[in-house]
């Protein structure tokens, strides 16, 4: 029996300690906003934060989060998640939307480190996102406006 | 396969009362303009002859619409942009529309999504669609008010005139809203003039834009169903012919939540030798999955490798007796003997995968004697025959039921893994999930085929261009999946798949071509094919563009000017009203256009240069013009690209946002399949099949993009595929002009 926080909520399970966090988080604890891509953490899909910093789920196990807090797209509630959802919907960022969820966690933590980050610095921490649609330059201006405050180009 | 022979339903336009609103409904075929043009057009690019997309829309009494949406939600925005026809015309507030995405039901008509047709073939029907509703609406109004329903018009979901108004719901709540339509009327519905529209091309948001931006949106990766278990496949050594000889699952008795491990029977044969693992959970069975040990027959093609595959291609373009006739005119065969000269080159295509980042899954539940199965689907129409043949049940006992799909591509419009789900979930009795981990996904991809064409070009004495000869021969897709829309030969003989052709018949005038279709039985033999996004002139367009620029080389002409001298709408190229207004001039005014944008013609440095492709999209029948630059910088073997300028024709843009964000995406697939992507099989399968190996293009690869979309108000053209198709052809032009080498593989590879 492992427990951890959920956003915010205490949460157990008895899976093997090896079982990637992400199922756990999908199928026990049915929250399905974290997606699967890769399985080997080279995608994003799966971002998810532990004690509030960015991390791939798929190639987590359930034991490396015993007593910690998960954070996933359903209970990001930061500043920065905020400002990021709405110049998601502002910029029309998503197309088939399946990467978005990741694309977001990782964003808010580069908005927590970095408030007004250039256009490189943007562009260098997302490169391990990858959106299939190729909906990069929406990302990325999203990311700016979100930095500015949430405001919006159009 | 029974597609080709799909029986039309010609039922009429539909409206009465229905339970608390009015229910309108209509089942005319119809891509674009009439029925009879409609269907010659298709039939002559090969496409389906029936695609029928029966649409459905509700206005409630509390003036609620509701548009029931058929086609698949995979990015496109689909559902708003159809949904602004049927309400500009209708007149409503649209802040009081919403969408449907509907399950698969015989109601619907022809259920298909793809070959960026989705706006093309529903615009007539869903803007006559809309015009009846408006017509309904204020007829009734008129007899509710009291006024002459001449002096009536339909605005923000209120009729009005005569100075009198009535909301949408005040009408459907109190007015006569029975009524039908014949086809006849149907097609004598007055539509909007272009200048009238209220909703078409002006800025609107996607209403799936604010789920997909919380994590809300639900993929057919995220049902679920009580009492159900999880599959996951291994693998068979080839696609085709392998049999499980032996299962040992004793390593995996000890893995918690383990099942079992079944076997199916396929009579569809698309699935061979696939061996399931049951689960209680889905990482139980993949890691039981790597402990289960499975032998096999292997099929004959278990070392087939992607030298094999391209060899066969190259013996086969380099036989001209070989292929079907695609494209006639004049008489190629005298001009090459006339020639003064002539050239050829050979271009080749590697094969690469859709990797849509949602894995396919499939959940199917038997129920009350129907087969449900839950899972993303671009082709419902295609994969409901093969499921019920497969199952051997009727096809009326199938039913698809939709999701948004994360990403297609192509890649759903086969949905072969809801048949390996399909079949467990009756062997086990109860609700089956069936996952895909990528490696699998990758293996079991209806890849694009490699493919080899090769092109021959003769001159007279003057060095005028004479004749070009182009045969190109690869994997269809169409002859695995659909053979019932494979396309007749020109001359009357032999079968050709469009969808592995389609971009050869250009808007070039030259008096003398020739182009034949051949199917590589190797390709075929060793996986299934599959549709790419772009697909036949995703890859067609890298031989025709390339040869166009070694053509201008060779001639010492300027790449746009020599394009320009060909494209000058005369004949066969003048284009046909309304689906080619313009013709290949509409082709020149975007190739000037981006000319000019992109400075061409100015000097760069050292190893840096601008090259130039153009496209008329997907179907010479229903063409978006395209025409781009690309901008390169060369340092030893590394090619990168700096700058992208496309200016693009698409007719009447619905959805202008959903239209740019399109663009910008087909456009960078065109980067990452010029540089970033490709896979080869070896041993009978692809061999790179995950993203440390498979390398689509990232943020950090985004070269600069400018992109333009021309004004018009011509018919609108499909935007999914299009801005793909010339990109790479630029790219590896601009390395020519760079480097002075040619390049004729993609991906591009300098030594």
């Amino acid at each position: 029996m492992i427990e951890f926080k959920l956003n915010g909520q205490s949460v157990q399970s008895d899976s093997p300690e090896d079982t990637p966090l992400l199922w756990v988080i999908r199928d026990e604890l049915k929250l399905k906003g974290t997606k699967f891509g890769c399985g080997i953490a080279q995608c994003g899909a799966c971002t998810v934060h532990l004690e509030g910093t960015a991390l791939r789920s798929c190639k987590t196990p359930l034991s490396a989060v015993a007593g910690l807090n998960v954070t996933t797209i359903e209970g990001l509630d930061s500043p920065q998640g905020d400002a990021l959802k709405k110049a998601w919907v502002d910029e029309q960022v998503p197309q088939c939307g399946y990467c978005q969820s990741g694309q977001i966690m990782t964003a808010e933590n580069l908005l927590r480190q970095n408030p007004n980050p250039t256009d490189e610095e943007i562009t260098e921490y997302m490169t391990g996102n990858l959106c299939r649609c190729m909906s990069y330059v929406r990302i990325h201006k999203a990311i700016k406006a979100a930095a500015g405050g949430g405001e919006v180009s159009s | 396969m029974k597609l080709g022979k799909q029986k039309v339903s010609r039922r009429s336009f539909l409206a009465g009362s229905v339970g608390t609103g009015v229910v309108m409904g209509l089942g005319t075929v119809l891509p674009g303009c009439s029925r009879e043009t409609a269907v010659e057009q298709v039939a002559a690019t090969g496409g389906s002859k029936s695609f029928s997309p029966a649409v459905w829309f509700e206005v409630s009494n509390e003036g609620d619409i509701v548009v029931n949406i058929t086609k698949a939600e995979m990015g496109q925005h689909v559902g708003t942009a159809l949904a602004r026809i049927v309400a500009d015309e209708l007149g409503a507030d649209w802040d009081r529309v919403s969408l449907a995405h509907v399950d698969s039901d015989p109601k619907w008509g022809y259920m298909v999504t793809g070959g960026s047709w989705s706006v093309v073939t529903s615009f007539a029907m869903l803007s006559q669609a809309g015009a009846a509703g408006r017509m309904i609406l204020i007829d009734a109004a008129a007899a509710l008010m009291d006024v002459d329903a001449s002096e009536l018009t339909a605005e923000n979901s209120t009729v009005s005139g005569g100075g009198k108004s009535m909301s949408f719901a005040e009408i459907v709540s109190n007015g006569d809203v029975s009524r039908s339509f014949t086809d006849e009327e149907l097609a004598a519905m007055p539509i909007k003039a272009p200048a009238d529209r209220k909703l078409i091309g002006e800025s609107t948001r996607a209403l799936d834009v604010p789920e997909k931006s919380r994590g809300e949106a639900v993929y057919g990766l995220d049902t679920e169903l009580p009492g159900m278990v999880y599959a996951h496949p291994i693998m068979a050594p080839t696609r085709y012919g392998s049999t499980v000889t032996s299962i040992d699952d004793s390593a995996a008795k000890d893995i918690a939540g383990y099942q079992q491990t079944i076997t199916i029977d396929d009579p569809s044969g698309f699935v061979q030798g696939m061996a399931l693992v049951i689960a209680d959970s889905f990482p139980a069975a993949m890691k039981a999955s790597d402990a289960v040990k499975v032998d096999w027959d292997a099929g004959k093609t278990a070392n087939v490798s992607e030298a094999d595959i391209q060899a066969e291609g190259q013996r086969l373009v380099d036989d001209k007796t070989n292929g079907t006739l695609f494209v006639n005119e004049g008489d190629v065969s005298s001009a090459m003997d006339a020639a003064a000269d002539t050239m050829a080159s050979t271009y080749r295509t590697s094969t690469a995968l859709h990797f849509t980042l949602e894995p396919q899954n499939a959940l199917v539940e038997f129920k009350d004697g129907k087969c449900h199965v839950h899972a993303g689907n671009q082709w419902q129409s295609l994969i409901i025959p093969v499921l019920a043949q497969s199952l051997e049940m009727e096809e009326s006992d199938i039913v698809l039921h939709t999701y948004y799909l994360g990403g297609g591509f192509g890649r759903r419009l086969f949905g072969d893994q809801m048949i390996p789900a399909a079949h467990a979930a009756r062997q086990l009795g109860k609700p089956v999930k069936l996952i895909m981990q990528r490696d699998e996904d990758s293996m079991f991809d209806c890849v694009r085929s490699a493919s080899v064409a090769k092109l021959d070009a003769a001159f007279d004495a003057d060095g005028n261009l004479t004749a070009i000869e182009h045969a190109a021969a690869a994997g269809w897709p169409t002859l695995a999946m659909a053979p019932g829309f494979l396309g007749d030969g020109v001359d009357g003989n032999g079968k050709f798949d469009g969808f592995s052709i389609n971009g050869s018949d250009h808007w070039y005038s030259i008096p003398n071509q020739r182009v034949r279709a051949i199917n590589n039985k190797l390709a075929q033999d060793s996986f299934l094919p599959g549709w790419w996004r772009a697909v036949g002139p995703g890859w067609i367009a890298w031989g025709v563009e390339s040869f166009m620029d070694e053509i201008a080389a060779k001639m010492g002409k300027d790449p746009i000017e020599f394009r320009l001298s060909l494209l000058d709408g005369e004949g066969r190229n003048a284009g046909a009203t309304p689906m080619q207004t313009g013709g290949a001039n509409r082709l020149a005014a975007v190739l000037a256009d981006v000319r000019d944008r992109s400075g061409w013609g100015r000097s760069l440095p050292d190893g840096e240069a601008l090259g130039v492709a153009v496209s008329h999209g997907q179907e010479r029948a229903m063409p978006t013009w395209t025409a781009c630059v690309a901008h390169v910088a060369v340092d030893g073997a590394k090619v990168k690209v700096k700058k992208i300028w496309q200016t693009i024709d698409c007719g009447t843009a619905v959805h202008p946002e959903g239209a740019m964000a399109q663009v910008e995406g087909a456009t960078l697939w065109g980067v990452s399949i010029a540089l970033h992507e490709g896979t080869s099989f070896e041993n009978g399968h692809v061999k790179v099949r995950n993203l440390d190996a498979y390398t689509p293009l990232r943020m950090a690869d985004v070269p600069e993009l400018d992109l333009k979309l021309m004004e018009s108000s011509e018919h609108p053209m499909g935007l999914g595929e299009p801005p793909l198709i010339a990109v790479a052809p630029a790219i590896g032009n601009a390395v020519f002009a760079a480097t002075g080498k040619r390049v004729r593989d993609l991906p591009i590879r300098l030594s």
